[in-house]
């Protein structure tokens, strides 16, 4: 099962380094990590999916917890939550097709945010999926270039990660 | 306030966190440091010979005295050669402070004259480590590893530090020591008392419990907590190899060392068990064999400080993340004032059954007239010692029998490389547990494998007067690797001999200025040992020639339950 696990972690260097170290030092995976600054500059956020069944996931949140850097974590898809991922893609953009794709980043909701004569960039918001869906739509054929942020999120309502 | 140079903090920092002895090997990038450490008086340097020993001897130094052991090396090799001591003290969850010297700050990154990237070399093997940028940042940053490395679950720490921020030239205000505040650090102090009482009432219901005790007891200072608890109880009791001396070796309750090589009533109790109670013990692949086969009918209670360590291998039933000793003194509470006892009727059963077990093996072995059982040199020890000493092992056969029969009375007795398994560990450990304790006996059982492995340090121990007896058991062989080969490759003795290459043992102890003993009769074995014990300010090697055939049992059967074992070269259970 994919798994949205969210961390607050001093902002110092190798913090990161020791993060990702322990996924690959234990044989987890990671698929997707983002990682800035908060509002706070001594903090950093750092989203991070995974696989896994519950006791790995268990034991990858515990591992992460013992790290010292790490001050609070949560794994986000345990309740309900918001997540999104930015994605900018390149596709061929001559003739018909140029009306085709400025309708397809309609449809999702996307922007064209550069365009040249023979190719647009599209800019697109949103979960794993709707991504997914717009690259499926769009077709291999005439994408030039992806590129994804990872998704990163945070829990709906009151509930927050912070000190 | 006073004005102190970074490399002078460094000292006075140790200093304030009650360093009285470091280990160690100076170079290029710690010079400045070692200037410093000679200024001063509080704090003995002890030179080794290469920096694996130096990282053995601080833990085996924190091994036999509880207190964080000091390294101190130069950067690049001087760094990396003390990879297997950071490695060898991480999987035993050893406190150790590593400080590593590193080129100038400005030079970093550009492959300067030995600089190696020490923090992402041990990055895998450190509880955590922390990088000098500034030397004003020296003493926050070793009062920080202090704290990390010795509370929660012990580690090694590393504290890198570039030679500018140790420079002579510029002095900075020492500040006063403070407490060390983290947030993103915190400690369990408190094992939950709903989960207590459950562990209680579960153990009240048991009719064949047994206690499955670790390391976690011995680093947590939870031996006497343990044994209280346990004699209350009436309840049997093994000791993981990290786990020995946490309850009394010679005690009737205490069943020996589960596991690969533990005794047949300790193995087969752990199977047919009811409730587990499992103490700062890991479920170690070592001690549970095929975790899918592993006991059974039981329920378990889980103690341990780390979190992490429960139901990592083994789903348990009541988890308590604690620190060992609070945990078991308040079990001991409520078993006291609720005059708490185990079902009587069934518990008289569960040890007739132990009896009969134990009474059936109990660690047989044959004798031979003509040459000794390394079984036999181990029991002599214990004999020769009154089971007094303090006995670190290398990794091999040898180790094994020491742990099955030296019966270790109290905690900090027995030290050994548990977790990674490094040969060359037990001379330099010895030389910690001798500095620890300097009127101790303190006997290092060895191969001839092992020995060589760290036999340089035979020059430090002549340099510092450390009069440590070696305990050769010699079979000539990779003893441990030959059983293998033996029992799983139809005797094929792939690089496990050495074909007439071995040193004349008490020839090269004399010519680093010790004593030689060589006992190949077994009729001298006792007098010799006698002998080597009463020399009490000399090191002895002894050079003790053994049944190369000998192999060590029980043995577990690979994918099989606790119970699957073999009792020797042709009887399975
Ligand atoms: C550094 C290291 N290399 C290799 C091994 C694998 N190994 C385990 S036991 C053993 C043989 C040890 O021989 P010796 O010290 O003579 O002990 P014996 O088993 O003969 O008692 C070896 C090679 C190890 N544990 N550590
Ligand atoms: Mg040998």
């Amino acid at each position: 099962m994919r798994r949205i696990i969210s961390i607050l972690l001093e902002n110092e260097p190798g913090a990161l380094s020791r993060v990702v170290g322990l996924f690959s030092q234990r044989g987890y995976n990671i698929e997707t990590l983002t990682v800035a600054p908060t509002n706070d500059p001594t903090l950093s956020r750092l989203t991070l999916t995974t696989q896994g069944g519950d006791r790995v996931i268990e034991q990858i949140t515990k591992q992460l917890n013992k790290l010292v850097e790490v001050v609070k974590l949560v794994d986000l898809s345990e309740g309900p939550h918001i997540e999104r991922e930015l994605m900018l893609v390149k596709v061929k953009a001559t003739g018909a097709q140029r009306a085709e794709i400025k309708r397809s980043a309609d449809i999702f909701r996307g922007q064209i945010v550069d365009v040249t004569s023979s190719v647009y960039t599209v800019q697109l918001a949103g979960t794993t999926d709707k991504l997914d869906a717009f690259i499926e739509a769009i077709g291999d054929a005439s994408i030039l270039e992806v590129v994804r942020t990872g998704v990163s999120g945070l829990a709906r309502g009151d509930k927050t990660l912070s000190l | 306030m006073e004005l102190l140079s970074g490399a002078e903090m460094v000292v006075r920092a140790l200093r304030d966190e009650g360093v009285k002895t470091m280990f160690g090997y100076p170079g290029g990038a710690v010079l400045h440091i070692y200037d410093a450490l000679f200024q001063q008086k509080d704090i003995t340097h002890i030179l080794v010979r290469h920096e694996q020993a130096a990282a053995h001897m601080a833990d085996g130094y924190a091994r036999a005295s509880g207190k964080p052991g000091v390294v101190l090396v130069t950067s690049g090799p001087g760094a990396t050669n003390t990879v297997t001591g950071i490695a060898t003290a991480y999987m035993d969850s050893i406190p150790m402070i590593i400080v590593t010297g590193q080129v100038r700050s400005d030079w970093i990154g550009n492959d300067a004259f030995q600089e190696t990237d020490i923090l992402g070399v041990s990055r895998p093997i450190v509880k955590h480590s922390i990088m000098v940028r500034d030397a004003r940042e020296i003493p926050a940053a070793i009062r920080k590893a202090f704290y990390i490395a010795t509370t929660g679950r012990p580690g090694p720490v590393l504290i890198d530090i570039p030679k500018d921020c140790t420079s002579p030239l510029e002095k900075f205000e020492y500040p006063a020591p403070a407490k060390v505040k983290m947030r993103s650090y915190n400690v369990v102090t408190r094992g939950h008392p709903g989960q207590i009482k459950k562990a209680v009432d579960l153990l009240v219901q048991a009719k064949r419990p047994i206690f499955y005790t670790g390391g976690g007891v011995i680093l947590g200072g939870a031996a006497q907590a343990l044994t209280q608890l346990v004699r209350q109880l009436g309840a049997p009791i093994t000791n993981t190899l990290m786990g020995l001396g946490g309850f009394p070796g010679d005690d009737r309750q205490f069943l020996g060392m589960p596991g690969m090589h533990g005794t047949y009533e300790a193995n087969m109790a752990m199977h047919h068990s009811d409730v587990i109670v499992a103490v700062g013990a890991r479920f170690d692949d070592r001690v549970t064999n095929n975790t899918a086969k592993f006991c059974p009918n039981a329920k378990i209670i889980h103690i341990d400080v780390d979190p992490a360590s429960i139901s990592k291998n083994v789903p348990v039933d009541i988890p308590i993340v604690g620190p060992c000793e609070q945990v078991l003194a308040e079990m001991l509470d409520i078993v006291k004032k609720d005059e708490v006892c185990l079902d009587k009727e069934a518990l008289d059963a569960w040890w007739k059954q132990i009896n009969a077990w134990r009474a059936y093996h109990g660690l047989r072995y044959s004798k031979d007239e003509s040459i000794l059982k390394p079984q036999q040199v181990i029991e002599a020890l214990y004999r020769v010692t009154k089971g007094d000493a303090i006995v670190t092992s290398d990794v091999g056969q040898h180790q094994m029998f020491a742990a099955q029969f030296y019966k270790f009375r109290r905690p900090y007795q027995w030290v050994n490389s548990g977790g990674l398994g490094t040969m060359g560990f037990g001379l330099p450990a010895a030389m910690g547990c001798a500095v620890a304790h300097p009127d101790a006996t303190v006997a290092c059982v060895t191969g001839e494998g092992s020995i060589q492995m760290n036999i340089q340090e035979l020059a430090t121990c002549l340099q510092y007067r450390f009069p440590i007896k070696i305990i050769t058991l010699n079979n000539q062989s990779l003893g441990m690797v030959r059983q293998w080969q033996d029992m799983q490759y139809h005797g094929r003795h792939s690089s496990s001999t050495y074909e007439e290459s071995l040193p004349d043992f008490v020839k090269l102890a004399e010519a680093y200025g010790h004593v030689g003993i060589r006992v190949t009769n077994p009729a001298d074995l006792d007098s010799a040992m006698e002998e080597a014990f009463s020399l009490k300010d000399q090191l002895v090697f002894m050079d003790i020639n053994v049944d190369p055939t000998e192999h060590v049992y029980p043995m577990q059967i690979g994918e099989g339950s606790m119970r699957d074992m073999w009792l020797n070269k042709t009887e399975r259970t």
